[in-house]
């Protein structure tokens, strides 16, 4: 295994020489590079080993086992597949639902993103005013934004539906009911916007002006200038978002589990066991489901079953994120 | 940005007619403020939330059983309240030694890992990056429950916050990224000038990369303190069990659940969970900005 040397230490002209001196120091040179390599390497080779390759392998195992983390492991074949892909009532609900916020939510946050960044380019006056008012929201941490939403969407003393009283429209009871739990979280997902208008509004500066004079010389439309002028620039930046979207909202977890607990108003203390996913499983996703499995009803195996499963549509979207932004891995070598 | 430019409308008269200067001031001005009444409403709906939120949380216990908007009378005394609250003391210990002690081991185990993958020429090294983007985009989910079993049963540190702080003296994926992102912007003439100067790989990393790529460092290091402040999920997993080692965003929930019908309560825990990390924001608004976009552009 050569490794190649740098370019600094690789002006050694003694490339294919055989068993002579030169060649000797230069084996020695290559050693020394593989081990200031590895040294440096070393903090992430052990944390990837010991904190991803053996708890993916030991999931594996535990996929195959019957374990409910007091008695010996038994091995059962195939039956917490079959249980989970086949049987378990949850398992249809829990994938609907995180497929659903995947979709919607993604979709709606990358045109909501790109409208208030492009909103923020055009804005002369109090510009850096703005950017922080639509910015803050990102930073605010999950469960809190979560509890605060609740709070803001309840249906009976909540601030929205008073307001949209006033203008005279009965508001829906939001968190509170079956069809209308997802898009209070879309709601949510989309005042937490602000990572989306940054890039986005990076991106859109660095659209050539002269482009959008020339544009405006062959007198084209608003629609015209954005599909033919800023498009093909934004592009890798919107495919960048979509695919790292995607990635986050299959681990959507804390907001859906929370907003559930609240508004649900189940009293909670520690170690109580509650159904999650209210209303109506209607909140749940998979994550959720593979906490439930494994630290609730401590069903080990089912639960390894359902991580493998959001495991391989993890790495699926990841391939496609690798080939189509080869931006983010180093293209040479 | 194309208001700015200066061209006059095709269909305008031509130019230097007054006529055709002021319809084109005027357009300009329409165009104005029709961009301004629209951040004005997207502003609302970004900031109307927090305003509400505040409102409430100095409400009367009797009047936050209401609809009503506006406080009858302030009740700054709830923070007083929250603060007293048995635990929430603690709470707060404990998000600040997760957040720091987790932001100082990612940093200083994730730069020399960064700078090797930037920097060095090796085979393996696109491997390397690929297993670090790789789990990056790893739902943590994926493989807590042997993880959980490893630190629960072999070490027995289970209702406490080290099996999350431990593996990040191990490098963190994203932050391993970010920083790579960052230092592939250094001009390798710096490096190879350091080494002509005689230092080895360490110093040269020390003394010449790090000074430059400290944006790149604070912006890692900000992200990872948020995300340790903001997690949820970790400290479930293995806090859970006991009170004493949560986290402020652990502990909010429960605090709905005691005080379920006081909602002026509940909003000034909230605002108190979300004040130290918009602090933190407005110190360090440039180097948070600078790492949203290292995240998106630029490879």
């Amino acid at each position: 295994m050569a490794v190649s040397l740098p370019t600094a230490a690789g002006a050694s002209p003694a490339r294919s020489g055989a068993g002579t001196g030169p060649d000797m120091t230069l084996k020695r040179k290559r050693n020394k590079h593989r081990l200031k390599v590895l040294g440096f390497l070393s903090p992430w080779l052990i944390g990837f080993s010991v904190f991803f390759g053996y708890p993916l392998i030991a999931t594996v195992y535990f996929s195959f086992m019957h374990y409910n983390q007091i008695e010996q492991p038994s091995f059962v074949g195939l039956r917490n597949w079959k249980y989970v892909l086949t049987q378990m009532p949850l398992f249809g609900p829990a994938l609907w639902n995180t497929v659903w916020l995947v979709v919607v939510m993604v979709a709606l946050r990358v045109v909501f993103g790109l409208g208030i960044g492009m909103l923020v380019t055009k804005i002369k006056t109090g510009v850096g005013l703005f950017r922080t008012a639509f910015y803050l929201p990102y930073l605010a941490p999950p469960v809190a934004a979560t509890v605060a939403f609740v709070f803001l969407l309840n249906p009976s003393t909540g601030p929205v539906n008073q307001v949209l009283g006033w203008i005279g429209i009965n508001g829906p009871t939001w968190f509170n009911d079956p069809h209308w739990a997802k898009p209070s979280l879309v709601l949510l997902s989309l005042w937490g916007v602000g990572d989306l208008m940054v890039i986005f509004m990076a991106s859109l500066l660095d659209v050539p002006k002269e482009q959008y004079e020339a544009a405006d010389l062959d007198g084209a439309g608003a629609v015209a200038k954005f599909r033919y002028v800023t498009w093909p620039t934004i592009t890798p930046i919107v495919l960048f978002a979509v695919v790292t979207g995607v990635v986050q909202t299959m681990q959507y977890y804390t907001q859906a589990l929370v907003a559930g607990k609240i508004a649900s108003g189940v009293s909670i203390g520690p170690g109580s066991v509650i159904q999650p996913g209210y209303p109506d499983h209607s909140t749940l996703t998979v994550p959720q489901l593979v906490y439930q499995l494994g630290f609730q009803n401590f069903n080990t195996g089912a639960a390894c079953v359902l991580s493998l499963v959001l495991f391989v549509i993890a790495m699926a979207v990841t391939l496609l994120l690798m080939r189509k932004n080869a931006g983010l891995i180093p293209a040479e070598d | 940005m194309a208001t700015t430019t200066l061209n006059p409308p095709r269909t305008a008269p031509a130019p230097g007619t007054a006529n055709g200067a002021g319809t084109h001031r005027r357009k300009k001005f329409l165009h104005w403020v029709g961009v301004h009444a629209l951040a004005i409403a997207a502003a609302l709906f970004f900031v109307l939330p927090f305003v509400f939120v505040f409102l409430t949380s100095v409400m009367s216990d009797q009047q936050a059983l209401t609809s009503e908007l506006w406080p009858h009378s302030w009740h700054w005394s709830n923070y007083a309240t929250v603060w007293n609250t048995p635990g929430f003391l603690g709470w707060w210990k404990n998000s600040l030694l997760y957040a720091v002690l987790g932001t100082v081991f990612t940093v200083v185990s994730s730069t020399p890992v960064a700078y090797a993958l930037a920097k060095f020429r090796f085979k393996g090294r696109r491997v390397a990056m690929i297993l670090v983007i790789s789990t990056m985009m790893l739902p943590p989910q994926v493989i807590v429950i042997p993880m959980y079993l490893v630190w629960a049963q072999q070490f027995h540190l289970s209702g406490s916050l080290w099996p999350l702080i431990i593996p990040m003296a191990f490098g963190d994926a994203y932050s391993i990224f970010l920083l790579r992102q960052f230092l592939l912007t250094i001009p390798n003439e710096y490096i190879e000038s350091a080494k002509v100067d005689g230092c080895g790989e360490l110093r040269t990393l020390l003394r010449v990369v790090v000074p430059m790529a400290k944006p790149g460092i604070a912006a890692v290091a900000l992200f990872q303190f948020f995300y340790c402040w903001n997690d949820y999920f970790g400290p479930q997993i293995y806090a859970s069990q006991n009170p004493a080692a949560w986290t402020l965003s652990y502990g909010l929930e429960s605090f709905k659940s005691a005080h379920s019908v006081n909602w002026n309560i509940t909003m000034a825990a909230t605002l108190l969970v979300m004040a130290p990390v918009i602090i933190v924001f407005f110190f360090a608004q440039k180097a948070f900005v600078e790492g949203v976009t290292l995240t998106g552009v630029k490879g």
